[in-house]
């Protein structure tokens, strides 16, 4: 019997309350590279949770046979099948996003994220479960990227686009400081969602 | 002696104008993790730059004598290098422990570490594909110049990684807003190291 209250449990707490990026800190090297633009997220963001939604269904289908001692090389190849065929695809269908994304792309085989939730869940729980799992922490880590692009683009360029249209522009007046599309950026934006998403969480105890 | 100058450009270009970790934010793990105490971040960019450099060489001969003669190279790298990093890894790992026990115990925890390192995947994959990161001065590296080209990235990591460190060991003892305490006044920090890199971006139109 299919348990929907833990799903949706296993669901949301990738989203908020466990979220990779902002909390646990993890997988940061993608999302402060690529956030210099809201749209390259939807793209990072969509081939991080394919693979890991594969890589933790693949494992935790053969979770029972995998043994113990080499699980980790196990893993490995596992995720480098799936990246290779992130790899692939985009080169073929979307060019220009991989030429944008570029080492990235190969990178998520490295992604601290995708390694450890196939060992803390996919490895011990079953694959409905792992699926919910990986969806949620999936799509925490394209939120963050999402809001990290968001800011960095609308402080950076004065409006962010996506997708050939505009979807918020600052008001007139106001001088674009390109310093938050370059690198320096990144590290300050970051700096200051953390220090806010940790005051918002210990904002009742004190 | 153009040759020279060439390795020369590829060095500072992979060490400082596109540094590894500040301007690529390529390895932020183990530069967030290791780096507040200057021993520690010693150990770790020694173990990086030696496993880095060897691991580039060997993905190189792979990539170059074995990968491409059978056409494998489209989608067998990702899997390829990972393997060659992670045996790497192990077999030094068993050498150093039999042939030099001092060396073994200053590098040793680091080791296990470095396979999922995003740094080591990185160098070793844009020394042989370096289609991925334009460099304006060369790509199809020979090598030479990808042994060169991965050595400037351990030397960029290794420079940035204790410099940083030095930094953190005073900044433990600054008066600092409760709210930045710990990981968002190490990259404001960061941001502010960071601004400093933009002063070698065009340098030697790298």
């Amino acid at each position: 019997m299919v348990d929907f209250k833990r799903l949706a449990h296993e669901f949301y707490k990738g989203l908020f309350k466990e979220n990779v990026v902002l909390v646990s800190l993890i997988g940061l090297c993608s999302v402060l590279a690529v956030s210099s633009k809201f749209e390259n997220g939807v793209y990072l963001g969509a081939a991080a949770t394919f693979v890991l939604v594969f890589s933790e269904l693949i494992v935790s289908l053969i979770r029972k046979v995998i043994p113990k001692e080499i699980r980790i090389p196990v893993f490995i190849v596992i995720i480098a099948s799936f990246v290779t065929i992130v790899d692939l695809v985009m080169q073929a269908y979307s060019p220009q996003m991989y030429k944008v994304l570029g080492i990235w792309i190969p990178l998520i085989v490295v992604n601290c994220m995708i390694l450890g939730r196939v060992e803390v869940f996919g490895y011990r729980e079953p694959p409905l479960y792992a699926i919910a799992d990986a969806l949620g922490m999936g799509a925490g880590y394209t939120v963050s990227l999402l809001l990290m692009g968001f800011i960095r683009e609308l402080l950076g360029t004065g409006k962010v686009e996506a997708f050939g249209t505009t979807l918020l522009k600052m008001p007139a007046g106001y001088e674009p400081a390109s310093i938050f599309i370059l690198f320096p950026g990144a590290f300050l934006t970051f700096a200051f969602l953390i220090a806010i998403n940790r005051w918002l969480n210990t904002r009742g105890e004190s | 002696m153009d040759e020279i100058v060439r390795l020369g450009l590829i060095l500072i270009g992979a060490a400082f104008v596109n540094n590894i970790i500040l301007v690529r934010f390529i390895g932020l793990c183990p530069f967030f993790g290791v780096s507040s105490k200057i021993q520690t971040s010693v150990g770790m960019s020694f173990a990086v730059t030696f496993v880095m450099t060897l691991a580039s060489a060997i993905s190189w001969v792979v990539f170059r004598y074995l990968l491409v003669p059978f056409k494998l190279d489209n989608f067998l790298y990702i899997i390829t290098f990972i393997l060659v990093i992670a045996s790497l890894v192990q077999l030094v790992e068993i050498v150093l422990r039999k042939t030099s026990p001092t060396l073994y115990r200053a590098m040793g925890i680091y080791l296990p570490l470095i396979t999922t390192n995003c740094a080591v995947l990185a160098a070793a994959t844009e020394s042989v594909k370096p289609g991925f990161f334009k460099m304006a001065i060369a790509y199809n590296y020979s090598f030479i110049e990808a042994v060169v080209y991965s050595l400037g990235i351990a030397i960029g990591f290794g420079f940035i990684i204790i410099t940083f460190a030095a930094i953190r060991e005073r900044l433990e003892l600054a008066p600092v807003p409760e709210m930045l305490k710990g990981t968002p006044i190490a990259f404001i920090t960061a941001a502010l190291f960071a601004f400093a890199f933009i002063g070698f971006s065009g340098l030697f139109g790298l």
